[in-house]
């Protein structure tokens, strides 16, 4: 079968409206084989037949399952080793200036199945005594359902868990039945989970740390400035960004500057000029 | 990592597919690859060369995991290699009892390419490894 110039402009602007992500070229090969499950399931003939049958009017729920299909959810944890063992410097930053009121807030946005914000809140845990009269509130997010989901019940698979993750923390956190590796609920009940696009106003509140990585990959330049206007909205004046390795705001953002000496971290550029400062030099 | 020369890596497997595979992942990670039958090859190829990291079976004939790792402890090596346990056994009892035997690092089979890595890193750094509380 061959995908038509049509199917795959169909199929791009949907996923372009619903998640600011552009299908690029390279993965056009992907698209058969991410939707084959959506034809083998529904019994619908080919790509080209379910574009078609995506234009009628009650065909949100394939909508949606075909746009979860074409995401890459891509994870693991501990993903980029180097970059986790800079965090607990930060965190440790961050909370000299929260000795009052003793809250750390961090937000995972595009969480996937969770595996992210898990090795965030594990990390804090292996050092117990140091956080244990803190409150410690950690939030994931992301645009897919299903993934949300699959974050929720933290269960997998026994390729998942081993990936990134260090047999000590697979030990302590998980329990395994039938080759299944179920969190256990201690683990389970720091972290909270919602569905939410990383191009919409977000989540309320100042976030200590925000971590955004691998999410912004096949984002179009103009999506990478608007979430990444998002997350400076979202991130305390003395926070910290974590992107994916290899991803920068360079370019994208006037918001953010590097966080010298440690990896994939950047802080909020040193304040713009009050308000006041600013109306006047455009009077002027 | 910068440093010019390359790091080294004993794999000891009765199987020579897994051998293998595992060769070519350690390859494309800049590791050096050294290839042990069992534990007493294993043992042999420690005393004339010892490598950063030791990937190890669990069942072998004439020297099992175990057993290599009791023997390596009793040769008393001046820098003992940083060893991973990779076996099809997934079982708690198994992986506590591989970590109380002094295994490093654990991974079950089958495994990928940056299930592999992320372990290599794990031991290396030493640091995010879950043990410290
Ligand atoms: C490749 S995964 C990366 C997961 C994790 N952050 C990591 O680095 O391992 C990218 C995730 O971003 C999510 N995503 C894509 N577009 C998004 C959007 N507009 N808002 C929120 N999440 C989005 C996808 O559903 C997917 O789960």
């Amino acid at each position: 079968m061959t995908i038509a110039p049509s199917t795959m402009r169909i199929l791009s602007s949907l996923l372009e409206a619903r998640t600011g992500q552009c299908l690029s070229e390279g993965r056009h090969w992907r698209v058969e084989m991410a939707l084959n499950p959506i034809l083998k399931k529904r019994g619908i003939e080919d790509c080209n037949a379910l574009a078609a049958s995506l234009a009628a009017p009650d065909a949100r729920r394939l909508s949606d399952e075909t746009v979860e299909a074409l995401l890459n959810n891509e994870t693991y944890f501990f993903r980029d080793h180097d970059a986790f063992a800079d965090l607990p410097r930060v965190f440790e930053a961050i909370a000299a200036n929260r000795k009052g009121r003793k809250t750390l807030r961090i937000w995972s946005a595009g969480c996937s199945t969770g595996q992210e914000i898990y090795s965030v809140a594990m990390q804090l845990r292996d050092d117990e005594r140091r956080w244990r009269d803190w409150s410690i509130e950690l939030l994931g997010t992301d645009i897919s359902q299903s993934v949300i989901d699959r974050a929720k019940r933290a269960d997998f698979s026994q390729f998942e868990i081993q990936r990134g993750l260090a047999a000590g923390h697979m030990l302590r956190w998980f329990e395994n039945s039938d080759g299944r590796w179920q969190a256990r609920d201690t683990l389970r009940d720091m972290v909270h989970f919602r569905r939410h696009n990383v191009l919409d106003v977000p989540p309320p509140g100042q976030f200590d740390v925000i971590l955004c990585r691998n999410v912004m990959l096949y984002f179009p330049g103009i999506n990478r400035a608007k979430a990444l206007a998002n997350l400076a909205r979202a991130l305390a004046p003395d926070g910290a960004l974590m992107l994916g390795a290899g991803e920068t705001v360079l370019g994208y953002s006037d918001r953010f500057e590097i966080l010298p000496g440690v990896r994939s971290l950047y802080r909020l550029a040193a304040a713009e000029p009050p308000q006041i400062l600013r109306v006047a030099a455009a009077g002027s | 990592m910068g440093a010019s020369f390359v790091k080294k890596c004993l794999v000891v497997d009765d199987s020579k597919v897994i051998r293998k595979v595992a060769c070519h992942m350690l390859e494309t990670l800049d590791f050096s690859v050294v290839e042990a039958d069992h534990g007493g090859e294993a043992l042999e190829r420690l005393k004339t060369d010892i490598p950063d990291v030791v990937l190890l079976d669990w069942n072998m004939p004439v020297m099992d995991g175990m057993e290599f790792l009791d023997a390596m402890k009793a040769l008393a090596l001046e820098t003992r290699p940083k060893v991973i346990f990779c076996t099809t056994e997934n079982d708690v009892d198994h992986i506590r009892r591989a970590m109380a035997a002094g295994a490093d690092e654990y991974i079950m089979k089958p495994f990928d390419r940056e299930t592999l890595q992320s372990k290599i890193e794990i031991v290396q750094a030493g640091a995010v490894n879950g043990q410290s509380a």
